[in-house]
């Protein structure tokens, strides 16, 4: 699925996209995406896409990019998205 | 070493026990507890009521069961030990065989036997559940009173202020505290507790409690007195619960108590007792330190470690009564033969040392209102160290706020207990700093110490940064991992070069990518050095939690939204326009603490159109979501006040349209007040300008919030055109002051005396800044790039359906 243009996303930080009723938090980091979820656990709030890359705004717990998983506290977790650049776009598989 | 071992009681020895147990053998381990939660941290119960949840209190982790495959079953109490046939009783099951039974039953509030204590909403304060109990007896009521003015009394008294209630303590003795104080300090101690609105009642015997004719309940006192209360809470002293051990024939003590020898051990080889239940050498110890060493003596001995051995334990003690500093240590009350003691008080802090006779050795010390001599006071008891040749320098005041006193962590021997919560000694800090461990968190993670009641905090922090110079390893000021350098080298290396973007200061001055410490500081960095607008492309990314967006974060995700009202003089065009845009976009108002009004509950795509509306009217960005300066507060002033001598209201407009903008370290708040009587707090201030019938007198440095700070007076009696060029050449907090070397005096000289020749180079500074202004909420809705930021979807314009109000008194707020 076609979420936006790959020029959308400022180098280094994220955009909140609304997929199939789910929100997912994508971000770039040099010509790389990644997506995971776009709600954070701790605060229940859907924010993670506007925090650092990848730093929850509310309460600064850390999430991984690859596994979703919270560097503070391992036991909490995000969903993750395989998320690609298609040409000029930003693609969710 | 195997067998079975059964533990009762979960509490906090009780799950100490069960962790000092845990990888010393094969023990297949049960514990039984009565309450329904696995143990929970009781010394700071009274958090509690200040917030915490049942969890965060918690200290029993669930996979701390799961990993050690030990049993707990909660919500059963054991009913009867059979020691000939080592096994147990409980409310759940027939028959529980033990090899080794541990009592950790701690104990139960003492209630005295007057007539009427069983009355209703009458309480003790032990459990969660006692809390939730009286939590929900408060919504009924309006006086509460606690009887018994000791320790847990005064946490309990705390508790009933906390939830409201006209809160009064009853205390039989003629002073509080009385086993860890004198009467001076119990005096003083009295003085600032009634001051922080409780009541306190001396030398009341309570003789029966009846139906009140004004609230539920009546204590009627021996002197023919009485006093009326709602809810009455008991906390007259704790009995130990031996009555299992009775039950089962063990040795207990005439007034109570498990006896036990050194190991831990009852008259029955097989069952141990630990903590507030068991009586050593005649002494119940009711702290939690002495609790934890009876676990690990009984874990260890258990364990086939002969030789481990309790031999008591220290009784001092810090602590914050309603917000009270008060510590008591080893020998308090001078009860060694030929005790001296040096006392000073000053009516806000008394400090009374014991010493020796030859006065070369410290035995006791008591301080009120001021306990941060504590940890190295406790350190000199227990290892024995001699006192400097004039002992009263450890507790008189010093004038020289750079001298620091007290005696050096190097001094400190090896053995030196620091935590003795955790029983953690310098020796093993030492250890796990040369293992690695380089903060104070790291710390407490590794060694436990500084993790239970934190009043060795600060000694452990000392040791490590000692400990780390030690090692050559130079406690860094570094950013983070991305820039080996201070802030404050940042921030000059960025002016010097002329560097205007983050790439470019990592590209010469750091490596990696950045991390959310360095990026949110290096974009303070710039945006003070360049007053660029923050979300220019550029900057963006690197903007943090509230500047991301221009506005302020809540819990749910919304944003507040505070315009800028210079000196807290709004016109009523202007108020009705902020009613206006509030009840459009159905907005929460609030006024703030800095006079001004937050609008909450705007959700990120409501903000630029919000904000055009605003604009239009002639507001301003407030940055309140920058660290900048927010308000210049002020009083009225001699425009309208009978009192007033200048004009603050214009003086504060002045000032906060001077430098509105102005990016820092750490947010900026000024005050102008109009006379003496200091209205506006200026004081609080870091930068306070307080009226004199010649001009202005300047103060610097003060704080509110979390450490306050009353501010210095920089100059006096100075006219508007200097008051403006000092203020121009300032640009520092209160933390900063109490750091510098040289203190205000320096200041004085660099800012008043310009001593540095710096003063027209800092003016020309600010006068750049005060020209390149430009509200940055006006550019953002002129900046189309800018504004497409300003939606929550990248792909659809959906608002978040997460973001849900419910109404509250009139106005929505988070569901």
């Amino acid at each position: 699925m076609r979420i936006c243009s790959f020029n959308q996303i400022l180098n280094n930080s994220g955009v909140a996209a609304l997929v199939g009723g789910e929100q997912v938090a994508i971000f770039r980091v040099d010509q790389e995406v990644y997506a995971i979820g776009n709600r954070d656990p701790f605060s229940g709030a859907n924010v993670l896409a506007r925090g650092m890359v990848v730093a929850s705004p509310v309460y600064k717990q850390h999430f991984s990019l690859l596994t979703g998983r919270c560097i503070e506290d391992p036991s909490v977790s995000v969903p993750v998205y395989r998320a690609r650049v298609e040409g000029a776009d930003i693609q969710i598989l | 070493m195997s067998g079975k071992v059964v533990v009762v009681g979960n509490g906090m020895v009780g799950q100490r026990f069960l962790e000092q147990l845990a990888g010393r053998g094969e023990f297949e381990v049960t514990t039984f507890c009565e309450e329904p939660r696995p143990a929970y941290d009781r010394v700071q119960l009274t958090s509690f009521f200040s917030g915490k949840s049942a969890a965060d209190l918690s200290i029993a982790k669930k996979e701390f069961f799961e990993q050690t495959r030990m049993t707990l079953r909660l919500n059963d109490a054991v009913l009867a030990i059979d020691p000939v046939r080592k096994v147990l009783r409980s409310a759940r099951y027939r028959e529980v065989a033990y090899d080794k039974l541990v009592l950790a039953t701690g104990s139960s509030p003492f209630v005295p036997k007057v007539a009427g204590h069983d009355r209703r909403d009458c309480f003790v304060y032990r459990t969660i559940e006692d809390l939730e109990a009286i939590t929900a007896a408060a919504r009924r009521s309006k006086v509460g009173v606690v009887i018994g003015g000791g320790l847990l009394g005064l946490e309990a008294a705390k508790a009933l202020k906390d939830l409201g209630l006209e809160t009064h303590v009853v205390e039989f003795a003629a002073r509080l505290m009385a086993v860890q104080l004198d009467d001076s300090a119990g005096r003083l101690l009295k003085k600032k507790i009634e001051s922080l609105g409780a009541t306190v009642h001396l030398q009341k015997n309570t003789r029966e409690i009846v139906g009140g004719a004004e609230r539920r309940n009546r204590l009627v006192f021996a002197d023919g007195t009485h006093l009326e209360a709602d809810l009455i809470v008991f906390s007259a002293g704790i009995r130990p619960r031996d009555e299992l051990a009775r039950g089962a024939g063990l040795v207990v003590g005439e007034r109570g108590g498990v006896r036990i020898d050194s190991h831990c051990r009852t008259s029955n080889p097989d069952i141990y007792a630990i903590g507030e239940c068991a009586l050593w050498d005649g002494r119940i110890f009711g702290l939690v330190a002495p609790g934890y060493q009876m676990a690990e003596v009984a874990a260890r001995h258990i364990a086939g470690e002969e030789n481990v051995r309790f031999l008591g334990a220290d009784l001092s003690t810090k602590l914050k009564l309603m917000g009270v500093d008060v510590a008591s240590i080893g020998d308090a009350h001078g009860a060694a033969r030929d005790a001296a003691s040096y006392v000073y008080t000053d009516e806000v802090v008394y400090k009374k040392l014991v010493v020796s006779a030859d006065r070369k050795q410290l035995l006791g010390a008591i301080l009120v209102g001021d306990a941060s001599d504590y940890g190295p006071l406790l350190q000199l008891v227990l290892n024995a160290m001699p006192l400097p040749e004039h002992p009263e320098d450890l507790i008189l005041p010093t004038r020289d706020v750079t001298a620091k006193k007290g005696l050096g962590v190097d001094l400190l021997p090896d053995s030196a207990l620091v935590c003795s919560c955790n029983s953690v000694s310098k020796a093993q800090i030492c250890a796990a700093v040369r293992a690695g461990c380089t903060t104070l968190g790291s710390l407490k993670k590794q060694t436990r110490c500084a993790s239970s009641c934190g009043g060795c905090g600060p000694l452990a922090k000392q040791i490590v940064d000692a400990e780390l110079k030690k090692q050559g390893v130079a406690v860094t000021n570094h950013l983070c991992e991305h820039f080996p350098r201070s802030r404050q080298e940042l921030f000059h290396l960025t002016r010097i070069h002329s560097l205007k973007t983050f790439e470019a200061l990592i590209g010469r001055f750091g490596r990696g990518k950045g991390c959310d410490v360095c990026k949110p500081a290096v974009a303070s960095i710039l945006a003070s050095c360049w007053n660029e607008m923050v979300l220019k492309p550029a900057h963006a990314p690197l903007q943090d939690t509230n500047d991301h967006f221009l506005a302020n974060l809540q819990k749910n995700g919304t944003y507040s939204i505070v315009p800028r009202v210079p000196g807290g003089e709004i016109t009523p065009q202007k108020l009705v326009v902020l009613g206006q845009v509030a009840e459009k976009y159905g907005l929460y108002t609030k006024i703030t603490g800095a006079q001004r009004i937050d609008l909450f509950g705007a959700r990120a795509e409501q903000l630029p159109e919000v904000w055009k509306a605003l604009i239009a009217a002639g507001f301003e960005s407030g940055h309140a979501y920058g660290k900048a300066l927010r308000t210049v507060k002020s009083c009225v002033g001699s425009t309208w006040c009978r009192y007033g001598v200048q004009d603050s209201v214009t003086m504060a407009i002045g000032i906060e349209n001077r430098y509105r903008g102005l990016r820092a370290p750490h947010k900026i708040k000024m005050a102008v007040s109009g006379c003496t009587r200091e209205c506006a707090e200026a004081q609080g201030k870091d930068v306070g300008v307080i009226a004199t019938e010649k001009g202005w007198n300047l103060y610097v440095c003060g704080n509110g919030g979390m450490k306050p700070r009353h501010a210095d007076l920089l100059a006096r009696d100075i006219d508007d055109r200097t008051l403006i060029a000092f203020i121009d050449r300032l640009q520092r907090t209160s933390a900063w002051l109490e750091n510098l070397e040289g203190g205000i005096d320096y200041v004085r000289r660099v800012v008043c005396e310009d001593s540095l020749g710096i003063g027209a180079e800092l003016e020309a500074d600010m006068a750049r800044h005060v020209a390149s202004y430009e509200c940055e909420w006006k550019k953002a809705i002129e900046t189309p790039e800018i504004l497409a930021r300003f939606r929550h979807f990248v792909n659809s314009d959906e608002p978040d359906s997460g973001v849900v109000f419910v109404t509250e008194r009139g106005q929505p707020i988070p569901a």
